[in-house]
């Protein structure tokens, strides 16, 4: 069928193996500290480190993205409802939204600085983080039985479906009131001030200080690093490859489909919801216009772009496509329309200029980036092809 | 449950199948089979193309339900449990058509097979405890001897299960079924696209598997070679029923099961 010949593959891993485990930790620790000391080479409030927080931000979205898309194949187009879910977790918790809590005298929980004044809710970013986590695990879960009868396409279809129910609570939930002044959400105005990160032995966060955002950022993408590395080389991790290569055998191997499925789902969601709480503080404000089906597709695109299920490659994805949107279309490339003559906004066609990108790694490079080995191997062999379903999903 | 020892006419069954029926809209793939297996057995089912075999076998290992029936497993009523808790309760399968987890390593695929004998929780992965640690190490060393045992050359171990051989992944197949532990091993064609050779080997393998493990095996098979040397028992279904059962000598002469393969004379 193909050139490959098996046995001087496998002389290759087997080889490799020894040397790449070597070379790839030195190679981790060197990227890892680049990431740390790169803000010291740009002035503090620049735009180059605002735009490298959102970026990291998306990083820690995209790899919970990777859980569920890459790692389990269960496609999710509904991704946004967790950024929603997490960044009102902060709107909640950490602002003057809720100014009547307390009698007007405010809650306040392991909070200094200005916001220890506030009226409303006020607690730790930490706690928030903690909270945004809890609550997206579960709202991930919650998404997901419906889904656990459902295959392909159709998990697909519930997933967009939910995606848009969160995003139009988040729009009208200026009129759902849970007692009578707490409503849910402020609509399109948005929540906002938002209290700022306040953690002890790191330096102010403020809009002019983007450092320690940065920091704050980079630390829980290592994190989720982490935990995808962690997880990926587990028992549950071997479980939602195995749930993703074939349901019928997974099962009948001894792995239950439906733990295995939501817990996908729920570790995916809560990195979706612990980014959305930092995006929250740190972009100032909760407002229901940054929770369109858009952005969905946009942190789909990163994972696609990188490589389905290989760590690295979402990372080099979730990067390239956030500096192509931040920075290259808006403070680059703008310019190009009008030296040949035409009047346009570049960024109005961003997700034309996505989509281009999409089609021509597709032809060019169909496994992404840096392809995880085991979709190199299904594109190029055609392994892994659909086959007859014999099971009766229960859940 | 105290008759069905008398309905299924075997007491001590490791495994009792009673009037188990299996209908899809209109069609009755399988019709009210009554069939036991005495444990530490090697056991077959034989019939033509479309006889009910592999939707039985669906049956017992739970991928299917069964519409009537009950189906009773060391003692536990197994009707319609989930195929993962029938695994864990000792029952292991192989399929037709090979179904490994093709971009998995052979070594992988075993350890996933070894799913539900491991404790890991997922926070006790994420933090690599030493008590996931120790349990890394040990399944991947079963997982080793499991492939060794069933006859994997040591430089297949780490190669993606979709470069092996066909034999191999047979191999591998039959190791991620035994990973589990099981009492009972369902194997569902597993000489198909063998030679006489390997066939051979394989069922001195069954055997083998029988008299060193002491387990229980069931046995759908086309090749009459394989099924009249190693069958203590053989029952036959055509059209989703059972026609006849009892030693190969007998099944053999029995003019139900020639003329459901050779057709009726005029």
């Amino acid at each position: 069928m193909s050139a490959i010949d098996p046995l001087r593959d496998r002389r290759e891993t087997l080889a490799g193996l020894a040397r790449s485990r070597q070379a790839s930790r030195a190679f981790t620790g060197l990227v890892i500290f680049g990431a740390i000391v790169l803000p010291f080479f740009y002035p503090s409030g620049s735009g180059f480190i605002d735009d490298s927080t959102t970026a990291l931000a998306y990083v820690v979205m995209a790899l919970g993205l990777n859980i569920v898309v890459g790692f389990a194949g269960l496609l999710d187009l509904g991704y946004v409802a967790f950024f929603a879910i997490g960044a009102f977790t902060t709107g909640w918790f950490a602002s003057a939204f809720y100014a009547d809590a307390n009698g007007g005298a405010g809650i306040h929980l392991f909070v200094t600085g200005p916001a220890a004044e506030l009226p409303g809710i006020h607690m730790n970013f930490l706690l928030v983080l903690v909270a945004a986590v809890v609550l997206t695990a579960v709202a991930g879960a919650l998404i997901g039985l419906p889904t656990l009868r459902l295959r392909g396409d159709y998990i697909a279809i519930v997933t967009l479906a939910f995606g848009e129910i969160v995003g139009r609570v988040a729009i009208n939930g200026d009129e759902i009131k849970l007692a009578q002044d707490y409503p849910l959400t402020r609509g399109r105005q948005g929540i906002t001030p938002v209290d700022k990160i306040d953690l002890p032995f790191v330096d102010q966060f403020t809009s002019l200080n983007l450092r320690p955002w940065y920091w704050t950022a980079l630390g829980l993408a290592l994190l989720t690093l982490f935990v995808n590395f962690r997880l990926r080389d587990s028992r549950l991790g071997r479980a939602w490859i195995a749930v993703r290569e074939d349901e019928v055998a997974a099962a009948s191997m001894g792995v239950p489909l439906v733990r295995t499925k939501l817990l996908a789902y729920a570790t995916g969601a809560a990195f979706g919801g612990m980014s959305g709480a930092f995006l929250g503080s740190y972009l100032n404000t909760v407002n229901a216009d940054q929770f369109e089906f858009s952005f969905s597709i946009f942190i789909l695109a990163m994972i696609i772009l990188g490589g389905l299920g290989s760590i690295w490659g979402v990372v080099v994805g979730a990067i390239a496509l956030s500096f192509i949107n931040n920075r290259l279309i808006p403070d680059v490339f703008n310019t190009w329309p009008a030296k040949v003559g035409l009047d346009f906004d570049l960024t109005e066609l961003s997700f034309g200029i996505f989509g281009f990108l999409l089609v021509i790694m597709m032809v060019l490079r169909p496994a992404g980036l840096l392809p995880e080995r085991r979709r190199r191997l299904e594109l190029a062999e055609g392994v892994g092809a659909g086959e007859e379903d014999l099971y009766e999903a229960r859940a | 449950m105290s008759d069905s020892g008398d309905r299924t006419g075997a007491d001590g069954a490791i495994l009792r199948a009673a009037g188990v029926s299996k209908a899809f809209g209109g069609l009755v793939a399988v019709d009210d089979v009554t069939f036991s297996i005495p444990p530490r057995s090697i056991v077959s089912i034989i019939g033509p193309n479309g006889a009910g075999k592999t939707t039985f076998f669906n049956m017992l290992t739970g991928l299917y339900k069964p519409t009537r029936g009950q189906v009773v497993f060391d003692g536990k009523d197994i009707t319609g449990r989930r195929p993962d808790i029938i695994t864990s309760l000792g029952v292991a399968r192989t399929f037709q058509n090979i179904r490994l987890f093709e971009t998995m390593s052979a070594i992988e695929n075993v350890l996933v097979g070894q799913h539900s004998r491991m404790k890991a929780t997922i926070f006790g992965s994420i933090l690599r405890t030493p008590r996931v640690r120790r349990e890394e190490r040990e399944v991947r060393e079963r997982a080793r001897e499991t492939l060794a045992y069933a006859g994997l050359s040591e430089p297949a171990l780490e190669e993606m299960a979709a470069n092996l051989s066909y034999g191999d992944q047979r191999r591998v197949e039959i190791a991620r079924a035994l990973a589990s532990d099981p009492t009972l091993l369902l194997l569902d064609e597993p000489t198909a696209g063998m030679n006489p050779q390997e066939s051979a080997r394989l069922t001195a393998f069954m055997e083998q598997l029988r008299d060193e493990r002491g387990i229980t095996i069931l046995l759908i098979e086309h090749d009459m070679r394989v099924v009249m040397g190693v069958s203590e028992r053989i029952t036959v279904l055509d059209h989703g029923e059972k026609i006849a059962e009892g030693p190969p000598e007998d099944v053999r002469k029995e003019p139900r099961v020639v003329e459901a393969y050779l057709g009726k004379q005029d």
